[in-house]
């Protein structure tokens, strides 16, 4: 496929890094990235990706816009409120580029979608709230061989890894089991500033652009912290764990598990 | 000894556990903090046993959801 004089000078600022070139950008508009949830972290990966070019972004949430969303849910706007996210994100998505193809699916993750969810896609963005939401895309991503990226945010502090299976851990590798349900502070419970989203969503969006073109090193075997009131980054190193339950040798999860999934008491390693 | 806690040089007594240091750092979720001490994660029945050493990296790794809702 030749990129028209349009299409040209739409990616120009991608065709002249040396790391992208046409050949790159190329990649970008063959590649498949879902983005699921379309909240904080969803909303800059989902606008970035779709003004990279990116030929399919499937975009997973069942949630409707709220009117406290909008204070970092940038792809949403005050006219969207009651509007299914996904639905009000495509629209934005297809406004900055509707070479695009956005497949929205207005659904939340479980057990026994997940798995049809993620397929077909070359790389997954959990942009997702909860921890059984985190753990069930990790161990689906693990079992179905998908590189994803995964982040949290709250307060004024971000992290984010990105996890390619059989090549570096998995996010059970640094937290066995999820905490029990409110043991740990939630952005409901807790606060986060909006442009938090923005930072880590926007590098979401930058490790699927990376994995797409092959430009760099991705975030693997790494989890990057930032806060932002020290205005620190920090990579941690994290290696895989010979006994996680997804990744080791010998896993005991072997399929994506519903919301029973056992939860931590304490961290067990 | 001096150690390294979260990337920053510390001066702790000898004979320092794992689990002490969580106290004296004050973590805020100290039953839900992954603990890693020179790349190689602490499991959790061994943080009262694990001794820290004099040049040991110690990393805290703290559950963050957020994003969607």
């Amino acid at each position: 496929m030749a990129f028209s004089n349009e299409q040209l000078e739409r990616y120009s600022r991608h065709i002249i890094l040396k790391e992208i070139g046409v050949k790159g950008q190329k990649r970008l508009s063959e590649g498949r990235v879902l983005i699921i949830g379309a909240g904080g972290l969803g909303a800059p990966a989902a606008l970035y990706l779709a003004a990279a070019g990116i030929g399919v972004i499937g975009i997973a949430d069942a949630d409707a816009v709220d009117l406290s969303n909008l204070q970092r849910q940038v792809i949403h706007s005050t006219p969207d409120i009651g509007r299914l996210k996904v639905e009000s994100a495509r629209e934005k998505m297809e406004a900055i580029n509707p070479e695009i193809t956005v497949k929205a699916e207005p659904v939340f993750a479980d057990s026994d979608n997940i798995l049809d969810l993620i397929s077909g896609y070359d790389f997954v963005i959990d942009g997702t709230d909860s921890f059984p939401a985190k753990f069930l895309i990790n161990d689906a991503c693990v079992i179905a061989k998908k590189p994803f990226s995964h982040a949290g945010i709250i307060r004024f502090r971000g992290q984010l890894m990105t996890c390619v299976p059989q090549e570096g851990p998995c996010y059970r590798c640094v937290f066995p089991a999820p905490p029990p349900p409110d043991a740990v502070p939630t952005c409901r419970q807790a606060g986060v500033i909006g442009a938090m989203g923005g930072v880590i969503g926007s590098l979401q969006a930058m490790e699927a652009v990376k994995f797409l073109t092959g430009a760099g090193q991705l975030l693997t075997g790494s989890m990057l912290t930032y806060d932002a009131l020290s205005m620190e980054f920090r990579k941690i190193r994290i290696k895989a764990r010979d006994g996680c339950e997804v990744c080791g040798k010998n896993p005991s999860i072997t399929k994506p598990a519903g919301g029973a999934a056992p939860v931590c008491e304490g961290i067990a390693l | 000894m001096n150690i390294v806690v979260s990337g920053t040089l510390k001066e702790y007594p000898e004979g320092l556990s794992v689990s002490r240091l969580i106290e004296a750092e004050n973590i805020e979720t100290p039953m839900y903090v992954s603990v890693s001490v020179n790349d190689e994660f602490v499991k959790s029945g061994e943080l009262d046993s694990t001794v820290l050493r004099g040049g040991d990296v110690v990393e805290f790794l703290y559950f963050m959801g957020g994003g969607r809702r």
